[in-house]
C-alpha cells in the first residue's frame, strides 16, 4: 500500500520529535508507527520506507524495529482485531474458553480475517489486568473489556457490527 | 485498617483529575522538596525511608539513585518503567489509570532529587488509554506551574514526555527499555557500563518503576523515617499486590509489608479466601518469574514460622522452600488448577518474549515449551523430566539480562514442588488429553492442600 | 613513567596486560588450550560480543581489592579485568558444563548438512561440537527451517546455518556507509535478513562472509567449487584502491578458487577486503605473491596443504614459495 502522510500526521511526528534531544530523532520511531497504523491499519513496507526518510534513518532499521514488537501489524487485518490475552492468570480464570468461543462465532482462525473484513483476532501475552480477567483490547484506541463471558463477547461483537454499519 | 499511602485517596470522585488531587494534599511533596530541600536532601530521604524497588528486583531506591554520575554539562535523564508486563502484574497500571498525578507529581520528585531536565515516562504500547490520561495530567500539572521552565518559580526546569513500547514483555527491563527509548528493538544491553553511568544516549540514567516513583510522594510528605517505621526489617513502607488467580476479590491491595500471607488471601479487608469455596494448593507470589510454592508452603516457612508478606519472608528457604517477592503479582491456584498446563503456558510466554540475542535464551526456551507441550498433551516421557530439569539449568545464570533466569525458574520449581503431577501427566495418557478448556484437567491433588 | 598493567591469573597462568583489557584478550596473550572459544565476538568489530555465551568464564577472584568471585559466569569477551583478578576457564567444571549446554543449544536447530557446507573445515561451531558437543542431540522436534536466498549476486544467505552472532549487522554498519540488512523478528524467530527482497550492494559487503562463524553466509563464487582442505592457500597482496589489498589466494592446482581475507589464529581477518580484491580478481597474475599461509597445525587445512610431494602449480613454478613451503612443512612437522 502506498501512503502519503497527511499535513495532520506530519504535525503530530513533528511534536515528537521535539521530545527528543537533538539528533535522537529515532527515538520517536515506536510513536510514530503507532501513528501511521492507527492510520492505515497496518504498516506497508512503503509506509515503513516513508517513516525512514522522514527520520532520516535507514529503512532497515525500521523492519527491524517493526518485527521486533508484536503491537505493529505488517499485514492487513479487519477492522477489528481482538487481541485477547493467553497467559496463565487469565486462563485460570476461563480465557481459553474465551478464545474457543471467539473463534467459533467469528469462524476464522486466528490471524485470519473474516469475509466482510470487520474482524480479526488473535490470542496475546498478558496484558496487565490478571485480576479482571479474562480481557481483550482493540486498537486502534486498545479500548479494554475486562471480566468477559461468552454472552459478554456475543454483545460486544453486535455492538461492533452495529458500529461499523453507521460509519 | 492498614495504613495507605499511595492509595488513601483512590475512592475520591475526581482523583484522575488535578483539582481533586490538589484538593486531597497532591503536589504538597513537589512544594516541599523544591522550596525547602537541596536534590541531595531528597535522595537522603528517600534513602532514609528503605524503600526498595518495586518492579521487581527490590534494589534500595535511595542507593540506585547515590550510584548516578554526575559529570559536568552532560545531562541527566530519569526514566519511569511502565512497562508492566509480568504475568499476574498489574498495580502500575490501576494506579496510572486510577490517580495519574501521584506518579506525575513522584516523577517531579524524583527528577527533582536527581538533577534531571527531561523525563520519560515507558508506557507499555497497549496501555494506550493510560498514556492519553498521563498525558493529560502532564498538561495540567504544567498549566498549574509544577511542570515546564522555573517550578514554582525556583530555578528548576522539567519536561516529562510519555512514551509508547511496541509490545514487548522485555522492555520491561532496563537496558531494553533504553534501547526501546532510543528508537531500537528491545535487546538488554551487556552490563557494564550501568545505566547510572551511561544510560539513555549514553548519558546517566536512573530507570525506576511506576510504583517506586510513586512512593518518593509520601516519603517527601511525611519523612523517610516514618515510612520506614512501617514495615519489618528490610521490608519498609507499604506495596501494591495485585492479587489475581482464584481468588474471591482478586485485585490489588495497597498492604504494609509484613502482612501474615494466609491474612492476605483468606481476610475480607483483601482477597477473601479461595473463589467457589474451593481449596487452595499453590501460590506464584511475585509475578509469573518466581517459583511457585504448594500450599503447605505458602502459610509456613519450611522452618514452621509464619509466611510474611515482605522481601524476607518469601524468600526465606531460598528456592528449595521459598521464593520472591518479585513485582507483587499474587496469582493464587485453587485445587483443580494443573501445574503442567499452567507451566508449558508460562514457558510459551518466555519463549514468545525472547529477544533472542544469547543462544541458551532463544533455544532454550523454546525447547522447553515444546517438552512441556508434549509432557502436558499425554505424550511425554519420564526421561523428558529430566531433561527439561537439565535445560532450564542450562539456561539459568547463563544469559545477558534476567528473563533467561526468569524463564527457568517457573520450570525448575514446578518440577521440584509438582513432580508427581508431571509424572501423572506421563502415566495417564489418555486423561491428560482429554482436556475442557478453560478448566484444565489435574492430577488427583496429591500435594498438601490447606 | 611505566605503563600500568593488571595481572590476571587465568586457569593458573599470569598475565600483566592494558587496563581496559578484557578476559577473552588476556587469554588471547597467554594462547593456547585455555584460550576461550568465540563465536560472536570479534575484535575488529565493535560492539561485537556478549551473545553466543560460548566464552564463559568464572572469575573465582574479583581484583585484589575486592577479591569477593562473581555471583555468575561470565562472558569473557565482554567483561574487562582488573588487577589481581583470577579466572577459571578449563580448570573449571561448572564453565566447561556450561559451554556444553550452550554448544547443545547452538546446535538444535543447527542443520546437520556438514557435508555439503562450504564453510565445513573452517567452521567454528564444527570445533566447538567436537570438543564440546554431546555425541547424540536430545532434541527430538522438528529442526527450524528458512528459504535460501541471494542477497546479491555473490552471497547466499542460508539461514537455517545462521547463530545470530550479529557480525556480519557490525561488518555492514561499520563497513559500509548504508547498512541493508539487519536481524528481523525476535526470539527463535529472528533471522537474517533484507525484509524486502534487495541484493546486498555495497564495496566491502563481502567482508560479512570471512566473519560469518558458520556457513551462514557464503561466497557463491566459491560455491561447491571444492572443499576447503583440498585447496591450497597463498598469502598475497595487490594494489587495490579500494582496501589494504592483501588476501590469501585459495588454489587448486593453478586456479584461484576463491579470495578471503588473511585469518589469524583466532580465524579473525587481519585486514578486510574490497568486493573487487574478493570477487573479480581470481588470476594469478592480478596478485603479487608471497608465502603459503601459516595454518594452525590443528587445522583440517593443513591435511593437503604442505605435501611437498604434490604442491600447487603455482608453488612449483616459483622458487621463493618452493622455499617457504618446505620451511612451513618442517615446522609443521615439528609441532607434530
Amino acid at each position: 500500500m502506498i501512503v502519503t502522510f497527511s499535513a495532520d500526521m506530519l504535525a503530530q511526528f513533528a511534536e515528537i520529535v521535539a521530545r527528543y534531544p537533538e539528533k535522537r530523532q529515532k527515538s520517536a520511531l515506536l510513536p510514530i508507527l503507532h501513528i501511521v497504523q492507527a492510520e492505515y491499519g497496518w504498516l506497508s513496507v512503503d509506509a515503513m520506507d516513508k517513516v525512514a526518510a522522514y527520520l532520516a534513518i535507514q529503512p532497515i532499521e525500521v523492519y527491524e524495529v517493526a518485527t521486533f514488537y508484536t503491537m505493529y501489524f505488517l499485514e492487513p487485518k479487519g477492522k477489528y482485531v481482538l487481541e485477547i490475552c493467553r497467559t496463565g492468570p487469565c486462563c485460570l480464570v476461563g480465557a481459553e474458553r474465551i478464545i474457543k468461543h471467539v473463534e467459533n462465532r467469528l469462524g476464522v482462525k486466528e490471524g485470519e480475517v473474516t469475509e466482510d473484513g470487520l474482524f480479526s483476532w488473535r490470542g496475546v501475552e498478558c496484558m496487565a489486568a490478571c485480576g479482571f480477567g479474562p480481557v481483550l483490547q482493540i486498537g486502534p484506541d486498545y479500548t479494554f473489556y475486562e471480566n468477559l463471558t461468552e454472552d459478554g463477547v456475543d454483545q460486544l461483537l453486535e455492538q461492533l457490527k452495529e458500529k461499523a454499519q453507521q460509519i | 485498617m492498614a495504613r495507605k499511602l499511595l492509595l488513601t485517596h483512590i475512592d475520591v470522585p475526581g482523583i484522575e483529575g488535578f483539582e481533586v488531587y490538589r484538593q486531597q494534599g497532591g503536589y504538597r511533596a513537589v512544594e516541599k522538596a523544591v522550596k525547602t530541600m537541596t536534590p541531595d536532601d531528597v535522595v537522603e530521604e528517600v534513602k532514609k525511608s528503605g524503600l526498595r524497588g518495586r518492579g521487581g528486583a527490590g534494589f534500595p531506591t535511595g542507593m540506585k539513585w547515590s550510584f548516578l554520575a554526575k559529570p559536568e554539562g552532560v545531562a541527566r535523564y530519569l526514566v519511569c518503567n511502565a512497562d508492566e508486563s509480568e504475568p499476574g502484574t498489574f498495580k502500575d497500571r490501576y494506579l496510572m489509570t486510577k490517580i495519574p498525578h501521584a506518579l506525575i507529581e513522584g516523577m517531579i520528585v524524583s527528577s527533582y532529587a536527581l538533577g534531571a531536565n527531561t523525563s520519560y515516562i515507558y508506557v507499555r504500547g497497549e496501555m494506550m488509554p493510560q498514556i492519553r490520561i498521563l498525558e493529560k495530567a502532564i498538561a495540567e500539572a504544567k498549566a498549574a506551574g509544577f511542570l515546564g521552565k522555573n517550578i514554582l518559580g525556583k530555578g528548576y526546569d522539567l519536561e516529562i514526555y510519555v512514551q509508547p513500547g511496541g509490545g514487548a514483555y522485555i522492555c520491561g527491563e532496563e537496558t531494553a527499555l533504553l534501547e526501546s527509548l532510543e528508537g531500537k528493538r528491545g535487546n538488554p544491553r551487556i552490563k557494564p557500563p550501568f545505566p547510572a553511568v551511561a544510560g539513555l544516549y549514553g548519558c546517566p540514567t536512573v530507570v525506576n518503576n511506576v510504583e517506586s516513583i510513586a512512593a518518593t510522594v509520601p516519603i517527601i510528605n511525611d519523612g523517610g523515617e516514618e515510612y520506614a517505621k512501617i514495615g519489618i526489617e528490610r521490608s519498609t513502607g507499604t506495596k501494591l499486590i495485585s492479587a489475581s488467580g482464584n481468588l474471591v476479590k482478586p485485585g490489588v491491595y495497597e498492604i504494609e509489608l509484613g502482612l501474615p500471607v494466609e491474612e492476605f488471601i483468606y481476610s475480607d479487608e483483601y482477597c477473601g479466601g479461595i473463589a467457589n469455596g474451593k481449596r487452595l494448593k499453590a501460590v506464584v507470589a511475585g509475578g509469573s518469574s518466581v517459583p511457585i510454592l504448594p500450599a503447605n508452603l505458602v502459610f509456613k516457612t519450611a522452618n514452621g514460622e509464619n509466611r510474611l508478606m515482605t522481601y524476607e519472608s518469601l524468600a526465606d528457604g531460598g528456592f528449595q522452600t521459598g521464593t520472591m517477592m518479585g513485582s507483587g503479582g499474587f496469582i493464587a491456584y485453587d485445587e483443580d488448577q494443573c501445574i503442567v498446563r499452567n507451566t508449558w503456558n508460562f514457558t510459551r510466554f518466555y519463549h514468545h518474549e525472547s529477544c533472542g540475542q544469547c543462544s541458551p535464551c532463544r533455544e532454550g526456551t523454546g525447547w522447553m515449551e515444546k517438552v512441556l507441550h508434549n509432557i502436558e498433551s499425554g505424550k511425554g516421557s519420564m526421561e523428558e523430566i529430566d531433561l527439561l530439569w537439565d535445560i532450564q539449568r542450562k539456561i539459568e545464570g547463563n544469559t545477558i539480562c534476567p528473563l533467561g533466569d526468569a524463564a527457568a525458574w517457573p520450570v525448575a520449581a514446578a518440577i521440584r514442588h509438582f513432580r508427581d503431577e508431571f509424572e501423572w501427566h506421563i502415566t495417564h495418557p489418555e486423561e491428560a488429553q482429554k482436556r475442557n478448556f478453560g478448566l484444565a484437567h489435574y492430577a488427583e491433588p496429591r500435594q498438601p492442600v490447606v | 613513567m611505566a605503563e600500568e598493567k593488571f595481572r590476571v591469573t587465568i586457569d593458573g597462568i599470569p598475565v600483566d596486560v592494558t587496563p581496559g583489557t578484557t578476559i577473552l584478550n588476556a587469554a588471547r596473550e597467554i594462547g593456547g588450550d585455555i584460550v576461550p572459544p568465540a563465536m560472536c565476538y570479534y575484535s575488529k568489530l565493535e560492539g561485537s560480543g556478549g551473545k553466543c555465551r560460548t566464552c564463559l568464564v568464572k572469575v573465582s577472584k574479583g581484583s585484589e581489592k575486592d577479591p569477593r568471585p562473581m555471583p555468575k559466569l561470565v562472558a569473557s569477551c565482554r567483561t574487562t579485568v582488573m588487577d589481581g583478578m583470577e579466572v577459571q576457564n578449563i580448570t573449571s567444571p561448572e564453565v566447561v558444563e556450561a559451554r556444553k549446554g550452550v554448544v547443545e543449544m547452538l546446535l538444535i536447530n543447527h542443520p546437520l548438512d556438514c557435508p555439503i557446507c562450504d564453510q565445513a573445515g573452517e567452521c567454528k561451531l564444527q570445533d566447538l561440537s567436537y570438543e564440546h558437543g554431546a555425541e547424540q542431540t536430545r532434541y527430538k522436534f522438528p529442526r527450524r527451517t528458512f528459504e535460501r536466498i541471494d542477497i546479491g549476486d555473490k552471497i547466499q544467505l542460508h539461514m537455517n546455518r545462521c547463530i545470530l552472532c550479529y557480525r556480519c549487522v557490525y561488518v555492514a554498519n561499520q563497513l559500509t556507509d548504508q547498512r541493508e540488512h539487519g536481524i528481523i523478528s525476535r526470539g527463535d524467530h529472528a533471522e537474517i535478513s533484507t525484509f524486502i527482497e534487495k541484493a546486498l550492494d555495497n564495496d566491502f559487503i563481502g567482508n560479512v562472509i570471512d566473519v560469518c562463524p558458520v556457513g551462514a553466509l557464503t561466497d557463491k563464487t566459491f560455491r561447491f567449487k571444492n572443499r576447503v582442505w583440498f585447496t591450497k592457500p597463498v598469502d598475497a597482496h595487490r594494489d587495490c584502491p579500494t582496501c589494504s589489498g592483501k588476501v590469501t589466494l585459495w588454489y587448486k592446482g593453478a586456479d584461484v578458487l576463491r579470495v578471503t581475507g588473511r585469518k589469524d589464529a583466532y580465524n579473525e581477518v587481519e585486514d578486510f577486503i574490497c568486493n573487487t580484491c574478493r570477487f573479480d580478481t581470481k588470476q594469478t597474475q592480478d596478485w603479487i605473491l608471497e608465502e603459503p599461509t601459516k595454518i594452525d597445525k590443528d587445522s583440517v587445512i593443513t591435511a593437503n596443504h604442505y605435501n611437498s610431494f604434490n604442491p600447487p602449480a603455482v608453488i612449483e613454478q616459483d622458487l621463493v614459495l618452493q622455499a617457504a613451503n618446505e620451511e612451513q612443512l618442517e615446522r609443521t612437522e615439528r609441532l607434530k
